[in-house]
């Protein structure tokens, strides 16, 4: 494997009960990397996400980070969340905290930043993304859009070295996608290293640098963008492509 | 779900006023001022039946004599009164005891992990035990048993033990109503907040428990009307309140009008509380209408 990883997956196994979800996944990123996680729902992405985010234990295999094997049961769990930011599908704010509050609570408890430094670079972040006047608002006073909007800021607040996507435009109205999705291209021009579950298959064609076809919980098939949604080879992917395009989504 | 086609302003303003003629419209079910009438006239016509059997039934002439005497009642009532306020003290401080140990039992019962089942385990002895047991057996045990063994620098006050008591009974139960309000928080809040790396105990303090709390406040407070009832269980333990204090006059006279006003007491008490529970359950549905709406 190579030096400069910046994630590797090797053999991971995860089952709820008799249902295995993750039947030996290998994946690996480099430094930088944006790769799109696609297949069916059920598929495990999600799964695969919060196993890397050490939020499911997983049964068997290995996650390394960075050259350190997270999934050891000495490793300071807390210590490794920090370095990984997740946005979920639900956005999963804390309702009953303002936005500026939502985003400067991780930094304030787990980094434990002073309040002034938590809210300087909160603000700084809002600014950038464009929610500067919600700073003081609540979660359920923003539209969706804005709403996963802070939940990525919040994840960036921790300055991460890893961003892991889950499905975050699924529970939006469509003409709110774009705006979530151009915060996410924008991360990826910037470098960040990001690991997305997406169902937006023109977005991962756009953003992805690799797409992997996850399918009844193994990497079926990989490639770049042009090779996966272009000519792919198995006819697993080429099936699940197919009800894609004939759903209008591609 | 995305809200869009947010709610302006003004309109949540709108929604937010008009607390008052709310509560009246609760309590009555109706709809404006014909509802409001109906209620009236309904509510007048199932008194005056009451009043009318009870005031024409045999043993009317001596009941009144026995319960309504005014004279007992001016006689009695500035005793009881000053009794109650030992009531009042045994309500306000058992109640501060009761939200932080109550609370502390229902964390430790949260706790994950083999490591703390001892812990665990002891929350759910204490919760089976003193939900189990009446709550006068409790107040006996403690309030003739401890002082009995005669400890040194153990108080011996039965106003401290029987307050003890109620301090313990309570936070059993009370810890189960935290115990719902913390289950009631859905897990994806305990995941978002350990995905930014804080640690079980910092999820709970800042992000599972604030949220908890808010929502169990009615039942709390419908707790906390019982506890102001069971103050008075306390006088069997010889502490002159309001209960016993009526007891003492009635022993004196023979004439139960005591009691009706000790009864009087209560009533006054926990009737604000009573409709504050209300108007905040009330609010609590409004503030979800209006999140749907958004």
């Amino acid at each position: 494997m190579s030096s400069e990883a910046a994630l590797v997956i090797e053999r991971l196994h995860k089952s709820f009960g008799k249902l295995e979800v993750l039947r030996g996944v290998d994946l690996e990123l480099a430094e930088h990397e944006v790769v799109c996680l696609i297949g069916a729902s059920g598929s495990g992405k999600s799964t695969l996400l919060r196993c890397v985010n050490l939020l499911e234990p997983i049964d068997t295999g290995r996650v390394v980070l960075r050259g350190e094997d997270i999934t050891t049961p000495r490793v300071d769990v807390n210590r490794v969340r920090r370095g990984i930011g997740i946005v979920f599908q639900a956005f999963n704010l804390f309702p009953h905290m303002s936005v500026l509050e939502n985003v400067t609570l991780g930094p304030r408890k787990a980094l434990r930043l002073q309040k002034p430094e938590a809210d300087a670079r909160a603000t700084e972040l809002l600014d950038r993304f464009g929610l500067a006047d919600k700073r003081d608002e609540y979660p359920d006073r923003l539209s969706g859009g804005q709403q996963q909007r802070v939940a990525i800021v919040r994840a960036l607040a921790m300055q991460p070295g890893l961003l892991l996507l889950d499905e975050v435009t699924s529970a939006l109205d469509p003409e709110l996608v774009a705006e979530v999705l151009g915060v996410v291209r924008e991360l990826a021009a910037e470098g960040m290293t990001m690991l997305i579950a997406t169902h937006e298959m023109s977005f991962a064609r756009d953003v992805a640098h690799r797409v992997c076809f996850l399918d009844e919980g193994v990497i079926l098939e990989q490639g770049t963008p042009e090779q996966i949604f272009g000519a792919p080879r198995e006819p697993r992917t080429q099936q699940f492509l197919q009800r894609i395009v004939d759903a209008g989504r591609l | 779900m995305a809200r869009k086609d947010r709610r302006s302003d003004s309109e949540v303003a709108r929604l937010d006023g008009n607390r008052g003629s709310k509560i009246l419209a609760g309590l009555t079910k109706g709809s404006g001022g014909r509802g409001v009438a109906i209620a009236l006239l309904s509510t007048a016509v199932v008194l005056t039946v009451v009043v009318v059997l009870v005031v024409r039934s045999p043993g009317w002439d001596e009941v009144k004599q026995a319960f309504f005497s005014r004279d007992q009642f001016e006689k009695s009532f500035p005793d009881i009164l000053s009794a109650f306020w030992t009531n009042v003290k045994i309500f306000l401080i058992a109640e501060v005891f009761i939200l932080v140990l109550a609370l502390g039992i229902a964390v430790l019962r949260s706790l994950p992990g083999p490591v703390f089942f001892p812990l665990r385990a002891l929350a759910v002895v204490y919760v089976d035990l003193f939900r189990g047991v009446p709550t006068v057996l409790v107040i006996y045990i403690l309030g003739f048993g401890i002082p009995a063994l005669q400890l040194q620098g153990v108080p011996i006050s039965p106003l401290f033990w029987g307050t003890v008591a109620l301090v313990v009974v309570y936070s059993a139960y009370v810890s189960e109503v935290y115990r719902a309000g913390i289950e009631s928080i859905h897990p994806s809040q305990a995941a978002a907040a350990r995905s930014l790396g804080l640690t079980h105990g910092q999820a709970l303090r800042h992000v599972v428990v604030p949220q908890a709390v808010r929502r169990v406040i009615p039942p709390l407070l419908n707790d906390f009307i019982g506890l102001q009832k069971d103050t008075a269980l306390v006088a069997l333990l010889g502490v002159v309140e309001a209960f016993r204090q009526s007891q003492i006059e009635v022993a004196a006279t023979f004439n139960y009008t005591p009691y009706l006003a000790t009864a009087l007491l209560f009533v006054l008490i926990t009737i604000p509380m009573a409709r504050f529970t209300d108007w905040l359950l009330a609010r609590d549905k409004r503030r979800q209408l209006a999140g749907d709406l958004r």
